[in-house]
């Protein structure tokens, strides 16, 4: 009986995949130093301008790649986030405070969490029409609010207004520009809260009951509830999170714009789908994590920002990479899937 | 409650709508014996388990279990491994994306202090399981990255693990090759050792006389008797599980006739398709009709399903009339003149919402290709031809065939083959689930199809039907083909071939 029985041990394909999404925005960054490198793409603020603007889709990539970990998609989060930024310029011009605005956004964010988490977990409807449903009521609700650009000005609100213009300084990496003027490294607030999120959800994921049961349930439904695990209330858990964080990444999102619309954030749920597939998180549930998504924001960030520095390439070019990214991914993912199966 | 019983259920009794599934049944489970539960196909074995482990509502009867004042009724499984029933299915039950540890304690995860998961200790422990198992595996790795029979027993030593006093296995044998089963079965025979019960569920027979101490029979959802192992050889088994009696059997002669002069129709060698059915031989001439016997899920289908293209056959060549022929799908055995019909008539065989005569036509136009249609006259024709031939008792040829009584959609299918005008057809369970009348009819059927030269070959769970019918019989047990009787067809000679062994 003793007889050893080794693991198929050659490579774990996840690790691999997560690799080949650093290296390839490494190669994407790389390109861009050199070819735009003239007008300032090497310069440490460059990155960290890509933090800035997409802060708020890190936050709602971590919720959504704890969504697709269960198997599921949640498509309500662009919808959503153009509803807390309405609420947020809407209830500030009326005269409400910061504080108690961002306190309501979030809750608002919760509720509207265990409402879709409640359809899909315990009434076992499909993620993708409860979260479609969703994505239709916040779109109409921020027109319900306003259907006017509502504008976050200094006059409006002085506290966040001075949230939004805040710089967190960076002790290095600066450079000096061409007047002579050292110019000093920052990001804003709302990359600082980004990275907050990133860390405790990578942690939740790994260390935790609740992080491990995601994996669990996407892995195997059927296994996981025949092993003791509450699956409706995981479900629940992980679609509750993902409005949670969708809200946190709708304030992120809001001190980057500064304005309420109701055509802003329009198929941001896409982008978060995207950046996670590219980060290496299975459409079928079971595999990923959010370094790997993170990474997959960066690379669509960094995509736009060479296009932006570019000047002259329409601005569709960066959808057409996306989808030639996310093309290869998926098949380099059916790639090893296939390969496991014959290893078996 | 004797003193090393386990688990008894009593008289338990359920019913499906429509079915009684399980009819007063009792059951015993002792300290330390692996007991075997056997039965064919729907004999209500998987019924009862799910109704020791809470799937299943039963209606009367009581379960006891040792240490526990009164009844027991469970309501899920959950209830069930609280009592310390635990049980493991043929297809695994845990999630191949995490690591062994992980599988091994999800759940009920050691914390540390700050309430997160402490992996260092379940890791530690999981080792010290897998080790004592005799089982050496690396439990960090990937569930997936392990074969089914390691992964078969990181479930039963999960099981294991939570105190489990009764491990049912549920077919756990079936994906497993020789060498993995003689795994499992180590491990089993050290959890008796240990004290636990196990339910042995399986169709295997060699591996219930390899393993178990006990069997427990069951027939059409009740309770035939329970055995020592000593004291039920092979054919007395097969012969509790069919229902027959030896001693009563009627010999029924038949005139034997030599084919082996005719032209071979069909020569297949070592075909086979993984999973399913193992390299066989088989030759057929032409005006044969053969039989294949054995128990249900010996690979009866899967011998036929194979030669037919419905499973691919993925080594071995197979020869029609002499030439060897490649066949991929159904269509390309219809083009070489073979039919089928499934032993499944409602999921693969009769489209209910056709009319009687779309559904005999159906064959025949997918035959000739879908832009060779054929008329509306000629359809007719062919409809009325069969509906004559093979006698359906229908009020139109335009009636819907859902309609129609289940001899009847028989009949459809069997015209549907007929109507192809096949050189060889083969029919698996054609009289199941209809009248003794319309049996006797499909039979004589078959003898004057085979009359005419065409070769058939007949599968049926009536063995006598086969024996008035065949003039050869092919055996199979466990997926794999092990014999051909051509002379002395009786029922005690097929059964105990069926049995295998020495009886």
């Amino acid at each position: 009986m003793n007889t050893k029985t080794k693991a198929k041990k050659s490579f774990n394909s996840n690790t691999i995949l997560l690799v080949i999404t650093i290296a390839l925005f490494c190669v994407l960054y790389a390109g861009g130093c050199i070819a735009y490198g003239s007008k300032g793409f090497t310069h440490f603020q460059t990155f960290l301008n890509i933090l800035i603007t997409n802060a708020g889709l890190i936050c709602v990539a971590c919720g959504m790649t704890c969504v697709m970990l269960t198997g599921g998609i949640d498509i309500s989060v662009g919808a959503l986030i153009a509803m807390d930024c309405m609420m947020l310029a809407v209830g500030m011009s009326k005269g409400i405070g910061a504080v108690p605005m961002v306190i309501i956004v979030l809750l608002v964010g919760v509720v509207f969490g265990i409402f879709q988490g409640f359809l899909v977990g315990y009434l076992e409807i499909q993620p993708f029409i409860v979260s479609m449903a969703g994505m239709f009521f916040c779109r109409g609700m921020t027109a319900v609010i306003c259907t006017d650009q509502v504008s976050i000005t200094e006059k409006i609100n002085a506290t966040f207004y001075k949230w939004a213009n805040s710089k967190v300084t960076i002790p290095f990496g600066g450079y000096t520009n061409n007047k002579g003027k050292y110019m000093v490294p920052y990001v804003r607030p709302g990359v600082v809260v980004a990275l907050i999120v990133l860390v405790v959800i990578f942690i939740m994921l790994r260390y935790t009951k609740f992080g491990r049961s995601l994996y669990a349930v996407g892995g195997s439904a059927q296994s996981a509830a025949m092993m003791g695990l509450n699956v409706k209330k995981i479900k629940m858990g992980a679609y509750m999170l993902s409005s949670i964080l969708c809200s946190i990444g709708g304030v992120c999102y809001c001190l980057n714009t500064m304005a309420g619309s109701v055509t802003q954030a329009l198929g941001l749920e896409m982008d978060a789908i995207s950046s996670a597939v590219i980060g290496g998180t299975l459409l079928t549930g079971g595999v990923g994590n959010v370094i790997g998504s993170f990474f997959g924001v960066l690379i669509n960030g960094t995509i736009s920002s060479i296009v932006k520095t570019n000047g002259k390439l329409a601005s569709s070019w960066p959808n057409i990479l996306t989808a030639a990214l996310l093309f290869v991914f998926i098949v380099i993912q059916s790639i090893f899937a296939a390969l496991r199966a014959r290893r078996k | 409650m004797e003193e090393n019983v386990l688990l008894t259920a009593r008289g338990i009794s359920m019913t499906f709508p429509g079915v009684k599934a399980l009819d007063n049944v009792d059951f015993t489970l002792r300290k330390g014996e692996i007991h075997a539960l056997m039965g064919e196909n729907g004999a209500g074995k998987s019924t009862l388990i799910k109704c020791l482990t809470g799937i299943n509502d039963f209606e009367e009867g009581e379960i006891h279990i040792q240490g526990i004042e009164g009844p027991v009724k469970n309501r899920s499984t959950r209830d069930a491994q609280n009592v310390g029933i635990s049980t493991v299915y043929q297809e695994v039950n845990l999630c191949p994306n995490l690591s062994v540890a992980e599988n091994l304690f999800i759940g009920r995860e050691p914390l540390t202090k700050l309430h997160t998961i402490d992996r260092k200790s379940y890791n530690k422990r999981s080792a010290k399981i897998m080790d004592d198992l005799g089982i050496s595996v690396d439990v960090t790795q990937n569930l997936e990255n392990y074969s089914l029979a390691i992964q078969q027993m990181v479930a039963i030593a999960r099981a294991v693990d939570m105190d489990c006093k009764v491990l049912i296995l549920d077919e756990p044998t079936s994906s497993l090759d020789d060498e993995e089963v003689e795994k499992l079965f180590n491990l089993m025979r050290k959890l008796r050792e240990k004290g636990v019960g196990i339910i042995f569920v399986t169709h295997f027979l060699e591996q219930v006389y390899a393993v178990c101490d006990r069997i427990t029979v069951l027939r059409n959802g009740a309770f035939v008797g329970e055995y020592p192992i000593a004291e039920l050889p092979r054919v007395k088994l097969v012969a509790a599980m069919m229902g027959k009696d030896l001693d009563d059997l009627a010999e029924i002669k038949k005139e034997q006739k030599d084919y082996s002069k005719e032209p071979m129709e069909i020569s297949a060698k070592g075909l086979s398709h993984a999973g399913t059915i193992k390299p066989f031989d088989l030759d057929i001439h032409k005006g044969e009709v053969v039989g294949i016997g054995g128990l249900l899920g010996s690979g009866r289908s899967e011998l036929a399903r194979c030669i037919y293209g419905a499973d691919k056959a993925q080594t071995g060549t197979l020869q029609i009339n002499g030439e060897t022929v490649k066949i991929n799908q159904p269509i390309d055995a219809m083009n070489k003149g073979m039919g089928m019909l499934p032993d499944d008539r409602k999921a693969e065989g009769i489209i209910a919402d056709l009319s009687v005569r779309e559904n005999i036509i159906l064959a025949l136009q997918a035959k000739r290709g879908m832009f060779k249609l054929l008329s509306r006259a000629q359809q007719e024709e062919i409809a009325d031809r069969y509906i004559d031939l093979v006698q359906i008792k229908t009020s139109s040829k335009d009636t819907l065939v859902k309609q129609l009584s289940g001899g009847n959609q028989q009949k459809v299918i069997l015209a549907r083959w007929l109507a192809t005008n096949p050189d060889f057809l083969i029919l698996d369970e054609p009289t199941r689930g209809i009248d003794v009348g319309t049996k006797s009819e499909i039979q004589k059927l078959i003898v004057k199809l085979a009359a005419e030269g065409k070769s058939v070959i007949f599968i049926s769970s009536e063995i006598e039907e086969m024996l008035r019918t065949c003039s050869r019989m092919v055996i199979m047990r466990d997926g794999a083909k092990v014999g051909e009787l051509d002379h002395d067809l009786s029922q005690e000679n097929v059964m105990k071939a069926i049995a295998g062994g020495e009886s």
